[in-house]
């Protein structure tokens, strides 16, 4: 029989990116213990990797910038399926986090008089995201992490939680390894905070570091919460295409915020092509009003490579559908093309966008100052995954809590670029200090040790099997093969059937893995744990896409491809029942407070 | 696409060996992407770190046919094929498993450096005001990725292991950011001196070599800290000054 060691802490935070650090140290700050799971090692999250800058109506560029356009600009860029007041406490706290960050030591590019620079960015009105260069995820993370080690919060690092544990309806902690010795821990808790990020690597064109794997959703979920929006995945409309290795890479929508440009094989700026009705009022229909744009005219309207994500990728599609795309299956992405209007432009290049340089460069071999770039939509973000409570980030398991990537409502249908980095500033803050004032309400739990056993028992299994349907990261590969093509950026009736029926078959074959070698740092039975919450997530994005009968913001159905008034009011609730089933439930949005109604008149 | 050997080590905390791989390489791969398919198709307990694969984490740093890189910013077309490809982990750390070591050290060094202490706000809101040209040599240290490969190729840590001694050339960096924050009003000198071991460091530049980011750590980070402690410590004026005025 195997053993575990049991560690108690007030709070426990799972994850450790932007949300999860802001939260830790918040509960810290409050009092109560802490202790921080990393499943890498302590600043390697996915939060790095986040380029174009951290939104918030600073109004440091344009003082006509508050929280209320921030407002307008995030449900409409949602298209107003977002948590109202999720997206009211964001657009009224991200000035404050940002600033807060400052004194904690980040070093933000300036503005001539010495403010943070904000730049421009899709579907924001004003220059609104504050940013150094193209690396202000790493600026980020690495200010939360040098201010949290010395907050007095406990973190273990190289940890991966398997489940969380339950006394009676109320959590209890979780249940995990360390993966170094695959010895087993129980994080015994009265409050858990889950802030595990996104989902990109169930699918094969993906911007996410593997860490992405949805194992926060899923694990809420197997603990009986509901998750919304499972339907809305981001796909970002500038991956790298070329070479092959790199394909899904990021691009940062800095270089269109910069002046990037986007052609077709014809050398046609091709997004002027189409503009959403909602967009047209804010949007330039001509190349010369949307470069003054870029250099900070305020009179002038912005270029139409700035609309949101949701759209841009899907004009994308269009076109290298229709035949116009690049060489190996992209468009291009020209920033070189500035060196008409500004006269030293490879180094301004440089300057603003160094890790796109530096990417190309290494990885292609293609120089940007001088030529354009390949890109194409790659799985960038999860709007959706568990449901919280506006205020106070709970979700709807007692004790337990959700921030950032892995919790949803405030980005709606779609996510504006540049609203993820002051989400998990925000929320993560919020469910720092509820889940601390959670902890000293309520007394301490029982954990059942019969329910560790089971747990310790399955978690061992992939040791005792023969290998015969593959190993763990062949089943990897076919899931992230058959969510790409299937469950993709357009989807219809019949390929969503068809994706469901592919996970129901890859359930089973998941309950026979098998893994080799000992428990020691092994990433074969790492994966084939990991593959039963991959499972979970893109089942929960295949059931609601096939119910959501109609396209809206990430989700495009080629079978319904009009929005729907109807379906424009409810919100796709995914809960767990019985043993194995999935329960699929449409609800209906709670209706806009009147003011806030008022703001989304007055922005129109 | 071609068939390219590979020796790659394995081991566990007390004992190793190379063993030999092949697989095939395709246009553009990176080595990360290598060691993964030779993973999936032969040796799935095969222990690797990563994550991003972007260069940007600083995850998968391992040495290279001798050489200190991180495998997902290197190549294959950039390497010779004629004799296998050697991959093996850091040797400054003590192995976990294969490619994997333990560098728990570098966390519990940088917590030993005083933190981010800034000078009072300069507008009522809290806020401050700081010129971009101010910021730029700090920005160049911030971009660090905490790759560990400077800490590597130290000789003072990877030969003579004197991690306890000498901070090593990513806590400069670390340092030298928080020293040169225009904001920061915190003395580091005498903990340069006498807890980081700086005396320590004879300037051969081999940090600056490997680092993936570029990084001018010797002459931006390391030698100005240098400089403040000489000019703190040794200064023979200020030495006359504390001498009469009984300071120290």
């Amino acid at each position: 029989m195997s053993t575990y060691q049991t560690i108690h802490h007030d709070v426990l935070v799972i994850g450790s990116g932007g949300a999860g650090l802001r939260a830790a140290i918040e509960a810290s700050a409050k009092g109560v213990s802490v202790g921080m799971v990393c499943r890498s090692l302590l600043g390697k999250a996915h939060t790095v990797m986040a380029e174009g800058g951290v939104a918030a109506a600073l109004a440091n560029v344009d003082d006509r910038d508050n929280w209320r356009v921030h407002f307008a600009d995030t449900m409409r860029g949602g298209q107003y399926l977002n948590n109202w007041r999720m997206v009211e406490l964001f657009t009224k706290e991200a000035p404050d986090r940002v600033k807060e960050l400052e004194a904690w030591g980040a070093v933000f590019d300036r503005t001539p008089d010495g403010q943070i620079l904000q730049r421009n960015f899709g579907g924001h009105k004003y220059p609104r995201l504050a940013h150094v260069g193209d690396r202000t995820g790493l600026e980020m993370i690495r200010t939360l992490q040098d201010h949290g080690i010395h907050q007095g919060i406990e973190i273990y690092q190289e940890h991966t939680i398997v489940s969380l544990l339950k006394d009676g309806g109320r959590i209890a902690g979780a249940f995990g390894y360390d993966r170094a010795s695959g010895s087993f821990k129980v994080f015994k808790a009265k409050a858990v905070v889950i802030t595990t990020g996104g989902m990109g690597r169930i699918f094969k064109i993906s911007s996410n570091s593997w860490d992405c794997t949805g194992g926060g959703i899923a694990i809420a979920y197997d603990a009986g919460a509901e998750l919304i929006d499972m339907e809305f995945v981001q796909f970002h409309p500038t991956g790298m295409v070329w070479p092959p290795s790199v394909r899904g890479l990021l691009i940062t929508e800095g270089v269109r915020g910069e002046g990037g440009v986007l052609r077709n094989s014809a050398g046609k700026r091709f997004m002027f092509d189409d503009i959403p009705e909602n967009y047209k009022s804010q949007t330039s229909t001509d190349e010369e009003e949307g470069w003054r744009y870029i250099q900070g005219d305020k009179n002038a309207k912005r270029p139409p490579e700035l609309l949101t994500r949701d759209h841009v990728a899907r004009c994308i599609m269009r076109e290298i559908k229709a035949g116009r795309g690049s060489p190996h299956g992209g468009v291009f992405l020209d920033i070189a093309w500035i060196k008409e209007k500004i006269s030293n432009a490879p180094e301004h290049i440089k300057k603003k966008l160094p890790s796109m340089y530096h990417q190309f460069k290494e990885l292609a071999g293609v120089d940007i100052t001088k030529e354009p770039m390949e890109v194409g939509p790659t799985t960038h973000y999860m709007m959706g995954g568990i449901k919280v409570d506006a205020d106070s980030q709970m979700t709807t398991v007692p004790g337990l809590f959700a921030a950032g990537e892995c919790a949803a409502g405030l980005h709606g249908a779609n996510r504006l670029g540049g609203n993820s980095l002051s989400d998990l500033l925000v929320f993560g803050r919020r469910a720092g200090e509820f889940a601390a004032a959670y902890s000293k309400e309520n007394p301490e739990t029982t954990i059942h040790p019969d329910q560790v056993s089971e747990l310790m028992k399955w978690a061992l299994a992939p040791f005792e099997r023969h290998p015969k349907n593959g190993n763990a990261f062949q089943l990897q590969s076919q899931l992230q093969e058959f969510m790409q093509s299937l469950v993709g950026i357009t989807r219809s009736e019949g390929e969503l059937t068809e994706a469901i029926d592919k996970i129901e078959k890859m359930k089973l074959l998941i309950k026979d893995v098998a893994c080799d070698g000992n428990r020691n740092y092994n990433p074969g039975w790492h994966t084939a744990l990991e593959l039963n919450h991959m499972i979970t997530v893109a089942e929960g994005i295949a059931r609601a896409a096939r119910e959501r009968k109609e396209s809206r913001g990430g989700h495009f159905r080629e079978d319904f491809p009009e929005k729907s008034e109807e379906w424009g009011n409810m919100n796709i609730c995914v809960k767990k029942s019985g043993a194995d089933g999935m329960e699929i439930k449409p609800k209906t949005k709670l209706g806009m407070r009147p003011d806030l109604e008022q703001v989304i008149e007055e922005m129109k | 696409m071609s068939l390219v050997k590979f020796n790659i080590w394995r081991a566990d905390s007390s004992a190793g060996k190379f063993q030999a791989y092949e697989t095939n390489i395709t246009e553009g791969m990176v080595v990360l992407d290598a060691v993964h398919q030779i993973q999936e198709e032969s040796a799935p307990d095969l222990a690797v770190r990563w994550n991003c694969k972007a260069g940007k984490c600083g995850s998968c740093s391992a040495e290279i046919n001798g050489r200190p890189k991180l495998m997902c910013m290197t190549r294959m077309e950039d390497l010779p094929k004629d004799k296998p490809i050697s991959i093996q982990p850091m040797q400054a750390f003590p192995i976990i498993k294969d490619l994997v070591t333990d560098v728990s050290i570098n966390y519990r060094t940088k917590k030993k450096i005083k933190k981010f202490n800034p000078r009072k706000p300069d507008a009522p809101d809290g806020t401050w005001r700081i010129a971009q040209s101010d910021i730029d040599r700090v920005q160049e240290f911030r971009k660090c990725i905490e790759c560990f490969l400077c800490q590597d190729v130290c000789h003072v840590l990877r030969e003579h292991w004197l991690h306890e001694k000498f901070a090593g050339p990513r806590h400069m960096v670390y340092t030298a950011a928080l020293e040169m924050h225009p904001l920061d009003i915190e003395d580091r000198r005498a903990d340069l001196k006498h807890t980081a071991g700086i005396g320590l460091c004879n300037i051969t530049k081999c940090c600056t070599t490997v680092c993936p980011e570029n990084i001018t750590i010797t002459d931006n980070a390391i030698i100005p800290l240098k400089e403040r402690v000489a000019d703190k410590f040794y200064d023979p004026i200020k030495k006359l000054f504390r001498l009469f005025s009984n300071k120290t």
